[in-house]
């Protein structure tokens, strides 16, 4: 969109900032941190035992961070970028032109971190917030469990007090990443004689504590990255409550719309390249159309519904940046975000034909789409299932009945 | 330009969400059981010229207020939850055509157009579907006059226009002309469609007109088509995001009052879900209408992929909306005394305007390559 031509003082800032950044990133951003991600171990987890895959992802990712621009927002005195909203938005639009990687990928800066800011105690923010941003801890979330899924608040994960620790039993599952991370974000009860929501304590426990181990799940996709996560006797201190004990239902609460959000995000960046393309590539054209018709309508309305969702997370954004709260439309930025995601991963099937099917081999990329088509069906079920989300849009923006 | 009003635009939504509460859906009712000869109430109407509604996108040189489309979109929204007849998006349409492409005797009309509401009505469509891009209607040159022969169909507010923006072929290709009512072999033939509106017939025999009648110039037919096309249909995706919400506003209500099994029939799951994501829908088809209006006014070059990809999804949406609107009242939707089915007729005749579905859908489709 062109810009308006009327330029106020601080549209001048922000156009020299536009200026820093594009310098920043084009003295800073290797050519092969440009290159579209085919593998996971092509972004920079972070963690005590963090390795980078090449000299240039540690390079990308060292500049980013000496900035604290791996959390353009979040405020200087942690060693985040402290840039306003705006400043963040050319940040990553000038990201988005290169097609710059994310240098860091982190459960701590899309989940962790919002609900420091916003319940942790300022020794909590100093202590955890600066190994976030510099990517030293790597954080997984231990919600779900075996007999708690959607029904999230009927957990039984105990924390017994015991002077000023807790001792924790119990069993969390579906842990993304667990086997790798430094630490876990975990729901467990304090008190079990109430409503089931109350009761809850939001506890920080690392997973390097006596009595914590995991065990790997294998997915549809062949691949392995969630755990089953146990806790035998662990002792943690009491310290690492964020929030108040039995209160943790709340900074559960407010963390799930930040996971929703970013997953909704995340969705959208994989946005860059059409799905025409592939569609075109495939199947080729007659007369300049899809040689395919049926095809063709579909894969334009997927392209409208795509468009139509990246100018519905503009205005959100928008609209919150001019004061309204964003409640539960992260419920309907997750569920739709999610379901938009697995469609277009059918019509890579229906687009691509053999090609997508085939799970080996270095002409497929080790069945590079087949895989991801098998992991995006996880998308509306991880975060809060897609049936969950509609009926937090029916209770909480339509007012229904429950 | 943002998603969000400026004071400007919101004073003018409160203005009119006034002005339509004079004009609701009881009075498309009343017009249509008093077989009224127009169709829209003339009151109404002469209401939105003294409020300027006319020239909204004129520019102030030629005595309009050049708020935008952004502006008349805003309007249209509001018309749509009311399903206020008027020639108002036709006007604003011909206003905006005629300022770009007119000569300069053409634009001398723009200010009776914006002052006194006076009707310059489309003429585009030959037969059953809007496809402006082609005319099979030839317009013979001999001298200083063209001599032109054919019918156009679906062309609304024909019946109170003074005059038509008439498409057809010459030896340079499609060209518009702008055509007085009162020309000879000029006639009108007004149809009652499914939404209580009269859609019109024009005729032409024979019809004669000076070369000066030219809108623009010889074979730029296809440049005003295109525009006419992508302004009436953000404009209409606009009108349809009104139609849908409120259709939807009005069936969620339902949902909180209706009883069966001893509770509100809101409170069943299959229910629940349905609407739910239908509001999702709903807000994805006001982002992309919303951004359509705004292509427009910024003069984006991809303002013509993103008008289709607008109509294209107010179409589906409105339908569905409407739809499960009559669906979920059950029995009472079915009747006439019921306005929900108000909304489903307007909804699908407007979505056949200036282009359906798989018209709009084609175009974008094109548009990118594919
Ligand atoms: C890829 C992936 C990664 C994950 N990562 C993590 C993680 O890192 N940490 C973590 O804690 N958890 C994680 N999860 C777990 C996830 O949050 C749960 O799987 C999810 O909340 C659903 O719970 P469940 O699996 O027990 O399914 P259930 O709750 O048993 O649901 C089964 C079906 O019933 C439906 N259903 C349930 N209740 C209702 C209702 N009230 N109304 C209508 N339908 C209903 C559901 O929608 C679903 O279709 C991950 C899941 C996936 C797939």
């Amino acid at each position: 969109m062109s810009e308006t031509l009327t330029t106020t003082p601080s549209e001048t800032s922000l156009e020299d900032f536009r200026a820093e950044v594009k310098a920043f990133l084009a003295a800073n951003c290797p050519e092969s941190m440009r290159q579209p991600i085919a593998e996971e171990s092509d972004t920079y987890f972070g963690g005590r035992n963090g390795t980078f895959k090449n000299a240039d992802q540690e390079k990308w990712f060292n500049a980013m961070a000496d900035r604290g621009w791996t959390t353009p927002e979040w405020p200087k005195k942690y060693g985040g970028g402290g840039l306003s909203k705006a400043e963040a938005k050319i940040l990553k639009q000038e990201m988005r032109a290169l097609s710059c990687r994310p240098p860091l990928l982190s459960f701590g800066i899309w989940m962790l971190g919002p609900a420091l800011l916003q319940f942790g105690t300022e020794e909590q923010r100093e202590q955890y917030l600066p190994d976030i941003i510099k990517g030293k801890i790597r954080w997984c979330q231990g919600y779900s469990e075996p007999g708690a899924g959607s029904d999230l608040a009927s957990l039984q994960t105990l924390a017994l007090s015991s002077g000023d620790e807790y001792i924790v039993n119990g069993q969390k599952v579906w842990t993304s990443y667990a086997d790798k991370a430094d630490m876990i974000f975990a729901l467990v009860r304090t008190d079990g004689s109430g409503k089931k929501q109350i009761g809850i304590t939001f506890l920080l426990i690392d997973m390097e504590t006596e009595g914590v181990s995991t065990r790997p799940i294998k997915l549809i996709s062949g691949k392995s990255p969630f755990c089953e996560t146990f806790f035998d006797n662990v002792r943690v201190p009491k310290a690492n409550v964020v929030g108040q004990e039995n209160a943790g239902w709340t900074v559960a609460k407010y963390l799930l719309t930040h996971e929703r959000s970013a997953i909704s995000g995340a969705v959208d960046g994989d946005m860059m390249t059409p799905l025409s393309y592939y569609a075109k590539k495939s199947v080729g054209l007659t007369n300049g159309k899809l040689s395919d018709g049926l095809l063709r309508s579909e894969v334009a309305a997927w392209e409208i519904d795509g468009a139509g969702f990246k100018f519905t997370l503009d205005r959100i954004n928008e609209e919150m940046k001019a004061g309204q709260a964003i409640g539960a439309r992260s419920s309907f930025m997750k569920y739709y975000g999610s379901e938009l995601n697995k469609r277009k991963y059918e019509l890579r099937l229906d687009c691509q034909g053999r090609d997508a099917l085939a799970w080996d081999g270095e002409a497929y990329q080790g069945g590079k789409i087949a895989r991801q088509f098998c992991r995006t069906k996880g998308n509306s079920i991880e975060g809060g299932t897609s049936e969950i989300q509609l009926n937090i849009i029916s209770k909480h923006i339509l007012g229904l009945p429950s | 330009m943002s998603y969000v009003l400026t004071e400007e635009q919101q004073f003018l939504k409160d203005s009119a969400k006034d002005l339509f509460k004079k004009a609701p859906v009881a009075m498309i009712r009343d017009l249509r059981d008093g077989d009224d000869e127009q169709g829209y109430s003339t009151e109404l109407w002469q209401q939105m010229v003294e409020m300027g509604y006319p020239g909204i996108v004129v520019s102030e040189a030629s005595g309009g207020m050049d708020f935008g489309m952004r502006a008349l979109g805003v309007l249209m929204e509001e018309s749509g939850r009311s399903l206020s007849a008027s020639p108002l998006m036709t006007v604003g349409v011909s206003a905006a055509i005629i300022e770009k492409h007119g000569t300069e005797g053409q634009k001398a009309q723009l200010s009776s157009i914006c002052e006194q509401g006076t009707v310059v009505a489309l003429a585009l469509q030959e037969g059953s579907f809007y496809k402006p891009e082609q005319s099979d209607i030839v317009a013979k040159k001999d001298g200083d006059t063209y001599t032109i022969s054919g019918v156009k169909d679906m062309v609304a507010d024909g019946h109170a226009a003074s005059s038509y923006i008439v498409t057809a072929d010459t030896d340079e290709g499609v060209t518009a002309f702008l055509i007085g009512k009162d020309t000879d072999g000029l006639s009108i033939d007004k149809e009652f469609m499914m939404d209580s509106r009269y859609y019109s017939k024009l005729k032409l025999e024979n019809v004669s007109v000076p070369t000066s009648s030219i809108l623009g110039s010889a074979g730029k037919g296809k440049k005003v088509a295109n525009d006419v096309t992508n302004i009436a249909n953000a404009l209409i995706a606009n009108e349809l995001v009104g139609v849908m919400s409120e259709a939807f506003d009005r069936t969620v209500d339902y949902l909180k009052e209706r009883r069966q099994f001893d509770k509100e029939i809101g409170s069943f799951q299959a229910l629940q879900h349905r609407a739910a994501d239908l509001y999702g829908e709903i807000e994805i088809a006001k982002s992309l209408a919303v951004k359509a209006l705004d292509a427009i006014d910024e003069q984006d070059f991809m303002a013509p992929a993103i008008c289709s990809m607008a109509k294209a999804k107010c179409v589906k949406v409105s339908q569905l909306a409407t739809n499960e609107g009559v669906q979920m009242f059950g029995g009472i939707g079915m009747t006439d005394d019921e306005e929900i089915g108000f909304f489903m007729k307007r909804a699908r005749v407007a979505s056949q305007q200036y282009g359906g579905y798989a018209y709009h859908v084609d175009r974008f489709a094109s548009m990118n390559g594919y």
